[in-house]
């Protein structure tokens, strides 16, 4: 750590267009050309907002909100604001993969950045904010609570993993990112090696989208620990719920290995200690330890979610009750446990004893069990169902199939003396990039085209959705499967040149699949566009278009600020089924209450912009500056303790009133059958299909 | 309003038997440290028991965990994090010990 | 049948009499008792690493040089009677003893902190009179990324202690500043026992091992 200016290490080399007037080749235009990106995007949204004027109604409505499903919205839109760069970058990798034999057009400095940001977003910035973001969204409708139980910690955990992610772009702009891989292993990361400002980014944006997804994690489980409406017991919770659950568990004791990793790596760079330097007593493979002791349960945490959404969907479509809900339970909490004991056969290959090895391989192959008493009993609960080909059912049969080889090859892996041979070879991104797709980023795609009629009162183009899935499903197999087979003729990952002419057909079909993957994207957002457009044709205000099971379907779409007008008394685990089928889905309630809300507050947005200045200014050395943000944003929290009135309430008369609306809207409007799920007739009351239910 | 200084004088009792009770474990602990000196067989492991003690009775009766069934979800939540530091903590040591051994870090 | 007293949280509970407050800390003193459990992560990640690197001194001064057992002892009693003191402001605010009473024993458990503070700041500083800085070897980095979080975590309940000091003099007692010294209690408890960890793995552990 040196003296430095009024800017620390900032400083015009600092700005890629530097780069780009010393030296224009390919390599700068594309660093630019990222750069420009971001600034026209931030330009074009400033502008946008401004040319509709819709400032006011983005702050009043949005940014101070601390209404659950707000929050969830805007999880999701950064989540896919941050698939888009994650998904172009892992293009552009492909393509400098597939234009060798030899160098590519990159250089190995930006490829490594590549690697690196695209690893880090896809992992922090899209899967996890995605996760949450259906979450919060979802939970206490599934549950029959009105929020969360800390609803301003909640906007403060988005108000931290956005500024977090910010950093991410940030990086594009100003400086460039670390080139330590998602991993970010020390020493090559330490100062010794690394002493740019790219290991500095990668550590803020850890350390704080950490706090936050701790803070989440916390609420999600009080949440369900404490907020449940009368009659759920925790055996009548949706399946989604109990995956929340053990997400949350793993959340909040696995965070904070990887938080104490990120701080002692930033304590060596910044303050010269000697956690995992070479000299003086350090050690790397502590770093290595503590990484993966994180690293582990995240993919747990990741996936586990997903399942739960394809046991929603799977029971939905197939119109029958979830098969085998107790095993499921039993080996959901199973994954949780298990996924503890397992984080070292991601370094098999560090040199400790073969009785370690084998203990972590066989913990590893553990796992299996329980994930194959799920597969098995999604299968059960499709078999002799009435099944709908929706969305959300095309996703999960894409998975069934594809994730089971993903798994397959994870059982492979876990072998200690196979690993040996197949460590750091793009057999290793062929399968975890096969769990992580048809696994968590289609399990969420479905949970989006499926919930997206409960959050928006409309639902997705069935068509556009159908293309999308179709051009996901061939894209991955075309860029994945490849891997498999260069990773086993040895193909080392993260390379951005290689020789081998063997290789070049599997690259080059790879590369296809990746622009099939970049068309799947266009087409996400060519759904929603005519889904925008053709919005007054799929409307669904009385809020069940799925003939669906859970509590969360029982309420229109979109939900009042307050959920329920009535907290309702739990019956059965999937209890509007049970009320459709008894016939008194849509009880008139006797009399209403007032509600307690809570009120808005700016708190997680100042939050959100303080720390992204923080983080700035460690990561460019400007510490006057950076005192200065930690000073406010203490202040600005112990402030806002003194508010102490943070709760507004809503009139039992408007609830009524507003209640008995949609209750006129539900009587006067037709039951649709499963065969007109899709027509504009569906306005969002199913009939049920008797026969189908068993 | 007796029954009510009554329970005050109890629950005032709880803390001070706490408090008493881990002043008597901390003395025990610097106590057998400096007479029989840190590196006798047998004195660390028997402080680690001490602060273990120690640690159970600031569990009970400062913050009031125990096996009634209405604190049961805390009790729960604080034999899972123990369970989960455990599996940390010694599979953390496990694995570095037989690293260092195996490179020859030790002995120094 | 007895009757049982409510129990919702962990903690003192307020009981009966404060009925409306006690039903209100019911969910976020559990949130923070699981928070509180996370942050029980990180002490144990940063033992464990203390534990591998108790070897790691890399010829620089280590435990038998630097720890000065007297020191530990004082900040040892300090520490736990600021526990004791704390459930005693605990204690008036249950009872709804006279107001001067809870702010006695919150300004000996806020004194006993600084107390507790001033002490470990100069341990830290005679250390590095003797070399043991933490950029010295990997073992006092293990020292100094474990310790001083303990000590951060102490100012970090001193700060606390103050702002709540404020906020029951501006606002009285409210349900849900009752229910914010409730929090303070737990986490000055939570502080102990983490100290009881230090002393046995950190000082004696270093001690017997290093």
């Amino acid at each position: 750590m040196t003296d430095t200016g009024f800017l620390g290490r900032l400083s015009w080399d600092s700005f890629p267009i530097a780069g780009l007037i010393q030296t224009p080749n390919a390599n700068e235009i594309v660093a630019n050309a990222a750069a420009a990106v971001v600034i026209v995007g931030v330009i074009a949204v400033v502008g946008l907002l401004t040319w509709f004027r819709l400032w006011g109604p983005l702050w009043r409505d949005w940014l101070t909100s601390a209404d659950h499903k707000k929050i969830g919205i805007m999880y999701i839109v950064f989540a896919i604001v941050m698939l888009a760069r994650g998904v172009l970058e892992g293009v552009v990798m492909r393509a400098q993969q597939a234009a060798g034999p030899g160098d590519g057009f990159l250089e190995a400095e930006h490829f490594a950045e590549l690697f690196s940001t695209h690893g880090t977003i896809m992992v922090f910035f899209v899967a996890v904010p995605f996760v949450f973001g259906l979450a919060n969204f979802l939970i206490p409708l599934m549950i029959g609570a009105r929020d969360v139980a800390f609803p301003v910690m909640n906007q403060i955990s988005l108000g931290l993993t956005v500024s977090a992610g910010m950093m991410l772009m940030v990086s594009l702009v100003v400086g460039n990112f670390s080139t330590g891989g998602w991993t970010a292993y020390p020493p090559y990361t330490g100062a010794a090696f690394n002493p740019g400002v790219g290991p500095d980014y990668w550590i803020w944006a850890i350390v704080v989208s950490g706090i936050g997804t701790t803070l989440t994690g916390i609420n999600f489980a009080v949440t369900i620990y404490k907020l449940r409406a009368p009659g759920m017991k925790f055996m009548r919770l949706p399946m989604y719920c109990w995956t929340i659950i053990s997400s949350s568990i793993l959340i909040i004791f696995a965070m904070p290995p990887l938080g104490v990793a990120a701080l002692m790596l930033a304590a060596d760079r910044y303050l010269d200690f000697h956690f995992f330097t070479n000299d003086l007593g350090g050690n790397m493979m502590n770093y290595a330890n503590l990484f993966w002791l994180f690293g582990h349960p995240e993919v747990y945490l990741l996936v586990l979610p997903a399942y739960g959404i394809y046991s929603e969907v799977f029971a939905t479509f197939s119109a029958k009750r979830l098969y085998g809900y107790n095993s499921l339970v039993i080996a959901t909490m199973c994954i949780a446990v298990l996924s503890f004991t397992v984080w070292l056969h991601h370094f098999f290959t560090m040199g400790q004893s073969a009785l370690i090895n084998a203990v972590f391989g066989i913990a590893t192959m553990l796992i299996a069990i329980p994930t194959g008493v799920k597969v098995y009993d999604w299968m059960a609960t499709l078999y002799r169902g009435r099944i709908r080909f929706s969305v959300p059912m095309l996703y999960g049969l894409a998975f069934l199939m594809l994730f089971v080889i993903g798994g397959l090859s994870g059982v492979v892996l876990a072998n200690p003396t196979v690993d040996y041979q197949v460590h750091n070879t793009l057999f290793l991104v062929a399968h975890f990039h096969n769990v992580l797709l048809p696994g968590v980023l289609f399990g969420l795609l479905a949970g989006y085209n499926y919930w997206f009629p409960k959050a928006f009162g409309f639902r997705l183009n069935e068509y556009w959705g159908r293309i999308t899935v179709l051009l996901w499903t061939v894209g991955f197999m075309l860029t994945f499967l490849p891997l498999y087979f260069v990773g086993l003729m040895g193909m080392p990952r993260r390379s951005f040149s290689w020789e081998d002419p063997s290789f070049h057909p599997y690259m080059i079909i790879a590369v296809v699949g990746a622009l099939v993957i970049l068309m799947a994207l266009l087409s996400v957002v060519v759904q929603l566009w005519v889904s925008i457009r053709d919005r007054d044709k799929t409307r669904v205000p009385v809020g069940d278009p799925w003939d669906a099971r859970t509590l969360e379907w029982s309420i229109p779409a979109p939900p009042p600020p307050y959920n329920f007008a009535i907290i309702p008394q739990v019956m059965d685990r999937d209890n509007f089924a049970a009320a459709k089928e008894r016939g008194d889905a849509y009880p008139t309630p006797d009399a209403y209450e007032d509600i307690t809300m809570p009120r808005n507050t700016a708190i997680g947005f100042m939050l959100c912009v303080l720390s992204g200045v923080w983080m700035f200014a460690l990561v460019w050395w400007i510490w006057w500056l950076a005192a200065l943000m930690t000073g406010l944003m203490l202040l600005s929290f112990i402030l806002w303790t003194f508010r102490l009135n943070i709760e507004e309430v809503i009139p039992a008369e408007e609830v009524r009133k507003q209640h008995e609306a949609w209750l006129d809207l539900v009587h006067s409007s037709t039951a649709v059958d499963r065969d007109h799920e899709t027509a504009s007739e569906n306005r969002g009351l199913a009939r049920p299909d008797l026969e189908a239910v068993t | 309003m007796d029954k009510r200084s009554e329970m005050h004088r109890r629950e005032r009792r709880r803390y001070v038997i706490g408090y008493g009770g881990s002043l008597l474990l901390t003395f025990a602990v610097f106590t057998i440290a400096y007479t029989y000196g840190i590196e006798t067989k047998g004195v660390y492991l028997s402080i680690e028991l001490l602060g273990l003690a120690q640690l159970i009775v600031q569990l009970i009766y400062f913050l009031h965990i125990d096996r009634r069934r209405s604190s049961r979800e805390d009790l729960d939540l604080v034999l899972f994090s123990t369970l989960v530091l455990l599996i940390i903590i010694l599979g953390t040591v496990w694995i570095m010990g037989n690293l260092a051994v195996r490179m020859h870090t030790y002995p120094m | 049948m007895k009757r049982a007293p409510t129990h919702s949280y962990p903690g003192l509970n307020l009981g009966r009499r404060h009925a409306s407050a006690d039903k209100a800390s019911e969910v976020v003193t559990f949130g923070f008792w699981v928070f509180l459990m996370s942050d029980l992560v990180y002490f144990g990640l940063m033992f464990a690493i203390y534990i591998t690197m108790i070897d790691a001194q890399a010829g620089g001064p280590g435990p038998h040089e630097l720890f000065d057992l007297t020191s530990i002892f004082a900040q040892t009693m300090i520490l736990l009677t600021s526990s004791l003191t704390v459930g005693l402001a605990m204690l008036a605010l249950k009872y709804n003893l006279p107001r001067w009473r809870i702010v006695f024993w919150f300004c000996v458990t806020l004194v006993l902190g600084l107390c507790f503070l001033v002490l470990e700041i100069r341990d830290f500083m005679s250390m590095a009179e003797k070399g043991g800085i933490p950029q010295r070897s990997g073992f006092l980095s293990a020292f100094y990324g474990l310790v001083p979080l303990h000590g951060l975590h102490v100012a970090a309940g001193c700060l606390w202690l103050v702002v709540l000091g404020i906020q029951l003099r501006m606002f009285g007692l409210t349900d849900l500043l009752m229910s914010r010294v409730v929090r303070l209690a737990l986490f000055w408890h939570f502080l102990d026992l983490i100290w009881i960890g230090i002393i046995t793995i950190v000082y004696f552990g270093g001690l017997a091992y290093g």
